[in-house]
């Protein structure tokens, strides 16, 4: 997996991890690719990866009964996708739809946990990283809950 | 300070509740503005808006006003059809500093009908291209329905010399753009945080995010230009309708550097 190593050691998320720690995660992660239009995981699934977006765009949906899958972010080349594969319940909220061809490395989540317990710096530096992800996307979320394009706004 | 009659000569619908309305004089007259001002469109017996000039300045001879029916008076002016004529007053306020960016990358951030008064600054930057460095346009909408100009955005999107990336707040199927808040464009798009000149205009809180996007990406509030909104009456500064802090939107604004007016931008009473 040296070149999932260089891709991470490149790429801004893991920005300053020490390269020993780069290479554990590379050991957890695998190269994929999704057809436009394939799922990449439903919501409810068991969620025990993540996934570095390479190549593409993928959709988060969440089926409304009535109006059918709404689509409520994008994620694109350079993008990290899912984070519940770190906290309980373990489970996909969203559903994740490759909106083109998706290339992606998938790391695997269990792998990388059993990493995490036996190094917990690995586990801080990761956690540090989401965590931000997290910020990121609920003030984004806060924004769209906002409506501020709205009648009237 | 009194209105003249310009005649529709088109009436182009943009989304479900805006629309494009292109005016002439009804007689022969030049009417130069700089990107980024207003006039204030009067429905004779109805009552008077300010609405941002969303034209190319290089035709003075024409108007361009994008409304949105929010109001009596912006309903008025959407159900305008051709021929029928409106007093305009102006144009008022200040403008786009499109000079003062040359030799800059420039970042267009434009919310909802946040657009239409950046749309002249775009066409200026394109005219001149050559003078400019690199040239973004963020466009965010509230869904797929609600983007403006949506041929012209598919030209600028054609275009070698201008990134354009558009969002959407949600969106169904059938839509295979970005979905997401306009700032989340901000930290992918092409540019020198340190070279940068940025144009903002959407609705307040989504002005705020921006800035604070752009400033995380390393543009300095005194490189962003915002364009405000406010109950604007008589266009020139005396009824105080529009004051905002020390300046009144109207004659000091719309478009303000943002560092100058940052202080009163969170004074909720403001």
């Amino acid at each position: 997996m040296t070149a999932a190593k260089d891709l991470l050691a490149g790429h801004p998320f893991f920005r300053d991890l020490d390269e020993r720690y780069l290479e554990l995660i590379a050991g957890c992660g695998r190269n994929v690719k999704y057809n436009a239009g394939e799922y990449i995981f439903r919501e409810g699934d068991v969620s025990d990866a993540f996934y570095l977006i390479r190549y593409g765009r993928v959709a988060l949906e969440v089926h409304v009964p009535g109006r059918g899958p709404v689509v409520i972010e994008t994620l694109n080349e350079g993008d990290v996708l899912s984070w519940s594969w770190l906290v309980p319940p373990y489970r996909k909220q969203f559903d994740a739809r490759a909106l083109t061809l998706v290339r992606a490395l998938a790391f695997d989540g269990e792998c990388i946990l059993k990493k995490c317990e036996e190094d917990p710096r690995l586990g801080y530096e990761l956690l540090r990283r989401f965590i931000q992800l997290v910020g990121r996307r609920l003030q984004a979320t806060r924004m769209q809950i906002l409506d501020v394009f709205g009648q009237g706004k | 300070m009194v209105p003249r009659p310009w005649r529709v000569v088109r009436v182009r619908r943009e989304t479900h509740d805006t629309k494009t309305l292109e005016l002439e004089p009804t007689e022969p007259l030049s009417f130069p503005f700089q990107p980024g001002q207003f006039n204030m469109l009067y429905v004779f017996g109805i009552g008077e808006v300010p609405i941002s000039i969303s034209g190319d300045p290089q035709e003075p001879h024409r108007l361009v006003h994008t409304v949105r029916a929010v109001g009596a008076v912006t309903r008025a002016l959407c159900s305008l059809k051709r021929g029928d004529v409106v007093g305009v007053r102006g144009p008022f306020g200040s403008a786009w500093p499109v000079e003062e960016a040359e030799g800059h990358d420039v970042v267009i951030v434009a919310g909802g009908i946040g657009l239409a008064p950046l749309r002249p600054a775009l066409h200026h930057v394109l005219a001149n291209r050559g003078k400019y460095g690199n040239v973004v346009l963020l466009y965010g909408a509230r869904t797929p329905r609600d983007l403006l100009y949506r041929k012209e955005l598919e030209r600028w999107r054609g275009r070698f010399d201008l990134q354009v990336e558009v969002t959407v707040d949600s969106a169904g199927e059938g839509w295979y753009g970005h979905v997401g808040v306009v700032t989340t464009l901000i930290p992918r798009a092409d540019f020198d945080p340190a070279e940068t000149v940025a144009w903002v205009c959407g609705p307040e809180i989504m002005m705020r995010f921006t800035v604070q996007a752009l400033r995380e990406r390393g543009v300095s509030p005194e490189d962003v230009y915002i364009s405000m909104e406010r109950n604007m009456k008589c266009a020139v500064g005396f009824c105080g309708h529009c004051q905002f802090g020390p300046e009144f939107v109207c004659k000091d604004g719309p478009v303000f550097r943002f560092a100058e007016i940052e202080r009163f931008f969170r004074v909720r009473e403001v």
